[in-house]
């Protein structure tokens, strides 16, 4: 077999095309009925900043804009990487695979890691929803304009609301990218076999649209969550 | 004469089950599990309806009588009537029907078998640790505040189950848009792979919704966190947008497979060609993108406003033009047929008329105003049973008959089978139609004690069940005894036409010895040489 592609070729195929057309439309199956999985959130999430939107927008200046901004950035990086190890595997080049994955799995730990630090803060400043939530309004205070008189009666349930979707949102969200980090395990294991060529690399090239997926939920989910108020 | 090698008798370890990409072997693996959970939704049907014979509670309390209802309607709806013919059926049939060997993604075939069962397991962990009282909806904030029950481990094992959904669905899309055998167009595919096709495309794009509103559900119960929790400024009624947006879709998630089932059988035991084939299948397209616009028909008294009841009620009542399509086609089919009573065709005919009447019956519930009247009582309760037993599990066993020789390579008792199905038949009618009666008059649905007045109505529908179940068993008795004692089924016992007819019973493990080329579609009984057995030898190659 040797260099060949047969060996890639799973029996009930009958072409290599056939194959790769078969991954590739499978997996925008997936990426559709994540769409759909996602956008239950959304919905639910867009409906309650209908309801509230001046707690919301209050909940939405306790995030760091900072770090969102900056994760914002790390996860396109890791989205270039990604597209430069797609490329590396179709032009056979594994050891470039590897490098690129590499570098997209450093992104995407950095991203976690601001991720958990963001967590952190809000367990300390008693943000996270549940039995332990504490916020007490400081209305003297918000770039958004309410006030104590003009502050719908449950302010601070319809804040902890904001919090409950944060969070959610946030955690389904990292989620998948753990699941992505996994996938690229694998990829780097399989590349170190030589295992990619030119005829055969959609493993790679799937992973690649399942990461840039994820991306795109982030650039969803950043403005909904960090930027309420910041337009 | 030494044995022929066939995807049954290939391998005999346990191993080569558990571990086999087959999609064949993988159909009846669900075929089994799907069996239990049947068994089970029906042995708690049976244990309430005994309950209901009499108007005050006799041997459980209402709480156990709430548990049993919920456990019902979990495992029928969840882990039976969602997957069952997809899963069975399909999974078995797909790829033979389009002329390939094996579906496109064999090993996430097998992973979503797996998937199902863990979900089912979880399902079933619910119950034994004391079951769930909220009724197989879930709805807020009973399911996420009030509820103190099983809610979460029966939340995951349906989120966890519905993965196993959308992996057989994109196998389904993938292998049916790129896997057809040459010469297989669009239009010559048989009507079960563009009912199979449809219904795909609603368990990829609605599944997921449920995913998420369910784990909400169970995030809400885990972390105390409030989602749906009115104390918080959340919406309980949000939530039943969401459950609906997929659960009224998933209604044909179940149905449409089973009307893919039923185009088959009516085309063979007629012996012509299905009528009006084009709107047939574009009826399943229909039905499948109509049917995620209209949720709202369960929601008239949740509080939706009067102007979203009314468009949500005249979208319901276009989903009834496609539907009505399928059932005018197949009675135009029989009409000057030569049709055969055998048990499949027994089953499809009372397809048609249950169909029927469920299907008019829900047109009476998308009316708003008889809607208020009827809302939550037994009415409901016997329309959506006759749209889902009378018709979809009619389908299922009709189906399972149909293909029965295909998967097994035996015939099963045909006396035994026909006596059956008008027993099923029967039986159905008796436990259901009384329902109708006493929704009517007022009993709503859940109720554990009712006034007396209604009970002659209660002990009729309790004595159907009975007949129901015997009918049931008795269907299980004799499949199980012809994989044993069963006459050897020859490779067309029907003499029907579809590609899957073309090659021995039960297939080879790589289906085709040659990939076919396709010169007819599906239903060519004018063309005789379709029809003719296959001689085992010719197409085994050992």
């Amino acid at each position: 077999m040797g260099s060949s592609h047969e060996a890639h070729l799973a029996h009930h195929f009958e072409s290599m095309d056939q194959q790769r057309e078969s991954s590739s439309l499978g997996m925008w199956l997936f990426l559709a009925q994540e769409v759909m999985f996602f956008g239950g959130l959304f919905v639910a999430y867009a409906v309650y900043r209908f309801k509230y939107p001046e707690a919301f927008a209050v909940a939405s200046t306790h995030l760091s804009l900072g770090w969102g901004a900056f994760n914002t950035a790390v996860l396109i990086c890791s989205s270039l990487t990604m597209a430069l190890a797609v490329r590396a595997a179709q032009m056979a080049d594994n050891k470039k695979v590897i490098q690129f994955i590499l570098a997209t799995m450093l992104f995407a730990g950095i991203f976690l890691g601001v991720k958990g630090i963001e967590y952190a803060g809000k367990y300390q400043d008693g943000l996270v929803p549940g039995p332990n939530f504490t916020y007490t309004p400081n209305f003297d205070r918000y770039t958004v304009p309410i006030t104590a008189e003009t502050a719908p009666a449950n302010f601070v349930g319809n804040v902890q609301l904001f919090y409950s979707f944060y969070f959610v949102m946030t955690a389904v969200h990292a989620l998948h990218m753990v699941i992505g980090l996994g996938i690229m395990v694998w990829l780097i294991v399989q590349a170190a076999r030589k295992t990619y060529m030119r005829t055969y690399y959609a493993p790679v090239e799937m992973t690649g649209l399942y990461w840039h997926f994820v991306d795109i939920v982030w650039i969803f989910l950043f403005p909904l969550l960090y930027l309420v108020w910041r337009h | 004469m030494s044995t022929r090698i066939h995807y049954l008798n290939v391998q005999h370890t346990v191993g080569s089950w558990l571990f086999s990409l087959d999609h064949k072997r993988i159909g009846l693996m669900y075929l089994v599990t799907m069996m239990l959970f049947f068994g089970l939704g029906g042995a708690a049907a049976m244990m309430f309806r005994i309950e209901l014979m009499t108007p005050d509670p006799t041997y459980i309390t209402s709480e156990t009588y709430n548990r049993l209802f919920t456990m019902h309607g979990i495992t029928m709806i969840f882990f039976f009537l969602i997957p069952s013919i997809p899963a069975v059926l399909g999974n078995f049939l797909l790829p033979i029907m389009l002329g390939t060997r094996d579906l496109a993604f064999p090993k996430l075939n097998l992973a979503s078998w797996y998937v199902f069962t863990a979900g089912g397991l979880l399902g079933l962990g619910a119950i034994i640790f004391g079951g769930v009282e909220t009724g197989w909806t879930f709805y807020t904030p009973y399911s996420s505040t009030y509820a103190n029950s099983n809610v979460i481990l029966a939340a995951l094992g349906i989120f966890v189950a519905g993965f196993a959904s959308i992996m057989t669905a994109i196998n389904f899309i993938v292998t049916i848009h790129k896997m057809r055998a040459p010469g297989l167009t669009w239009f010559r595919l048989p009507l079960f792979v563009w009912a199979h096709y449809a219904t795909s495309i609603i368990i990829v794009l609605g599944t997921p919704v449920i995913a998420i509103t369910i784990l909400l559900v169970a995030i809400e119960r885990i972390f105390q966190v409030g989602i749906f929790d009115p104390a918080l400024g959340g919406d309980p009624v949000l939530f039943q947008h969401l459950f609906w947006f997929y659960s009224h879709p998933a209604v044909y998630i179940m149905i449409l497979p089973g009307m893919g089932v039923i185009s088959e059988i009516i085309a063979c035991f007629s012996r012509k060609r299905i009528f009006g084939y084009n709107v047939v299948a574009m009826s399943s397209l229909a039905i499948a993108i109509l049917g995620f616009f209209v949720w709202g028909h369960h929601m008239f008294v949740s509080s939706q406003s009067m102007y979203a009841g009314m468009i949500f009620s005249i979208l319901s009542f276009l989903v009834a033009i496609p539907s009505a399509i399928k059932v005018f086609n197949w009675v135009a089919t029989l009409y000057g047929g030569s049709i055969k009573l055998d048990t499949p065709m027994l089953y499809a005919l009372g397809f048609i008329g249950l169909f029927t009447i469920g299907g008019l019956t829900g047109l009476f519930l998308a009316s708003m105003a008889i809607n208020v009247h009827v809302h939550d009582t037994y009415f409901v309760v016997a329309h959506f049973h006759y749209v889902m037993v009378g018709g979809m599990v009619m389908a299922f066993f009709g189906g399972v008959h149909f293909w029965w020789p295909k998967m097994t390579g035996r015939m099963f008792n045909e006396t035994l089978g026909r006596i059956t199905a008008v027993l099923i038949f029967l039986g159905f009618n008796f436990t259901f139609f009384p329902q109708f009666i006493v929704g009517y008059l007022g009993m709503p649905r859940r109720y554990h004690v009712y006034p007396e007045e209604f009970q002659w109505l209660h002990i009729l529908s309790t004595q159907g069940a009975g007949i129901l179940g015997l009918g049931y068993l008795l269907m299980f008795g004799y499949l199980i005894v012809s994989l044993v004692m069963g006459k050897k089924a020859s490779s067309n016992p029907w003499k029907a036409a579809g590609l899957e007819w073309r090659i021995p019973s039960p297939p080879v493990t790589e289906n085709f010895v040659e990939l076919p080329v396709v010169e007819h579609e599906a239903y060519a009984y004018t063309e005789p040489d379709v029809y003719e057995d296959v001689p085992a030898e010719e197409s085994s190659n050992g």
